[in-house]
């Protein structure tokens, strides 16, 4: 291998943690964080919508920042915490949303769900009540193309407002 | 996607030189790695950035300034800009989605392609995409595109919204390159189409953005951004203006407008603050003084509400600074 080659590779050695998990893996360079975890960890919580960044469907939470698993290589996550939905239920973080999200009919088909709660948790874990408008800015970068944003805005409005009551969540 | 390599730089040394050696740098990522799946970019290699000790937000008296890897996320929540640059701020906040704006460094930000759709279209010609095929969108569907700096070869608009603050805020940037660090005006970064549209803005090879430098002052302090388009949040402009204000005595003193949405680069309208200096901020000065933006415009088959909506932007964003007082 030529010096060129070593210094410009076409796979790396990576080692992350995975909903607090501990992760070591040689990733091509091209996969993205998505298919990394979809097709190399069997994590299928995020999912491959477009592809381009627009949907939403592949949110997911990197070193505490909701981003677009689609346009992130799993190559440049050394040393990174992922989160998906997978580990945030298991956690129990997500609880409330997800009762909500249930309770109000706040998915059809599902396939933006993960994405949507990871944007939703992100507008709460800011606190207070946030007004209607402000929780449809928050989500605007996640596409519901069934059930449409009303319940989803009920879902997250009706969480904040029980977590800014300090109300008990049943999950 | 098509093969490539990927490196990481530790310092700014060893990106300049794997830009030499013909890396292209990623940062962010959010237009590079969307462009390459689309193979509308095709770099062999990638040097990564991200690690590089440019991320800080530092204040130096009234001026801000802006490391390159700064995410715009961090600029639009930092309470110095918001204090000091409410401009930036907005700016920042009416562009792209949560997820994007936690992603996309400063600097990437401003050397963002064209979101012009033929330039994804592998079918349909595209000057930008493949210099010499022609301009699909010059008959075609242009109602998003440019009134101001287009030309035959291409009529795309520059699609960042925090450029068209930094450029109505006299913002410089710091760049490094094989050859050594040169400063200059934001503005001076982006180039107009020509007859080279695939020549977008004005860095040497291998030159790496450090960071930007936003100055400060009255006006910067009492300044909007009006970001007219088709919905109310994760759009494009299809007209914006940023809008400063300093008002003494009932009369302006100082002016700095800017627009986006209209021009293939961000658009300084300074025929519009010339006759606006010494006046007050009525309504009838600023519609008489917006009036002004429409020189040189050329509309398109489609986008003659620019027309119209230009001047009106302007002017409500003047009103919108001037409410702040």
């Amino acid at each position: 291998m030529s010096d060129t080659a070593q210094s410009f590779p076409t796979r790396v050695d990576i080692s992350l943690t995975v909903n607090g998990e501990p992760v070591d893996a040689r990733v091509d360079v091209s996969r993205h964080l998505v298919d990394f975890l979809r097709l190399d960890l069997g994590l299928t919580g995020a999912h491959a919508g477009c592809e381009h960044g627009v949907c939403g469907a592949c949110t997911l939470q990197v070193d505490g920042e909701i981003v677009r698993g689609c346009l992130m290589l799993a190559a440049q996550l050394d040393g990174a915490e992922v989160w998906t939905v997978e580990g945030l239920t298991e956690t129990g973080a997500l609880a409330d949303l997800q009762a909500a999200f249930v309770e109000r009919n706040a998915l059809q088909c599902g396939f933006c769900t993960p994405g949507m709660l990871f944007a939703a948790a992100d507008i709460l874990a800011q606190g207070g009540q946030p007004s209607r408008v402000a929780i449809r800015e928050h989500i605007s970068g996640n596409y519901c193309r069934c059930t449409g944003y009303e319940a989803v805005v009920d879902a997250i409005e009706t969480v904040a407002g029980a977590r800014a009551r300090g109300e008990e969540v049943s999950a | 996607m098509l093969l490539f390599t990927l490196q990481k730089a530790g310092s700014p040394e060893d990106a300049i030189a794997a830009a030499q050696a013909g890396a292209r740098y990623i940062a962010g990522g959010t237009t590079l790695i969307d462009l390459m799946r689309e193979e509308v970019e095709r770099p062999e290699r990638l040097v990564d950035i991200n690690a590089l000790p440019l991320k800080d937000i530092r204040v130096e008296g009234e001026d801000l300034v802006f490391g390159a890897l700064a995410r715009m996320s961090e600029i639009a929540a930092h309470p110095d800009v918001l204090r000091l640059q409410p401009l930036v701020a907005e700016s920042l906040i009416e562009g792209a989605s949560p997820q994007l704006r936690n992603m996309a460094s400063i600097g990437g930000n401003l050397l963002q392609r064209v979101r012009c759709p033929y330039f994804r279209m592998h079918d349909a010609a595209c000057n930008k995409r493949q210099p010499g095929s022609g301009c699909t969108a010059l008959d075609g569907l242009n109602g998003g595109h440019a009134i101001l700096g287009t030309s035959e070869q291409c009529v795309a608009t520059h699609p960042s919204d925090v450029a068209v603050a930094f450029v109505a805020l006299d913002a410089t940037m710091r760049v490094r390159g094989p050859d050594g660090e040169r400063s200059f005006p934001v503005e001076e970064l982006f180039r107009l189409p020509g007859d080279t549209p695939h020549l977008e803005h004005t860095l040497l090879p291998g030159e790496l953005i450090l960071e930007v430098r936003v100055p400060g002052g009255a006006h910067a302090r009492q300044a909007r951004y009006l970001k007219v388009r088709d919905r109310a949040s994760y759009e494009f402009a299809l007209v914006s203006a940023a809008a400063a204000l300093e008002i003494e005595d009932g009369v302006i003193r100082t002016v700095r407008i800017a627009c986006g949405g209209v021009g293939t680069k961000p658009w300084r309208m300074r025929a519009c603050e010339q006759a606006l200096i010494g006046r007050p901020p009525d309504r009838a000065n600023l519609e008489a003084a917006a009036k002004l933006a429409l020189e040189g415009t050329r509309p398109l088959a489609h986008n003659h509400y620019k027309i119209e909506l230009l001047p009106r932007t302007i002017a409500r964003a003047l009103e919108m600074a001037g409410e702040l007082a």
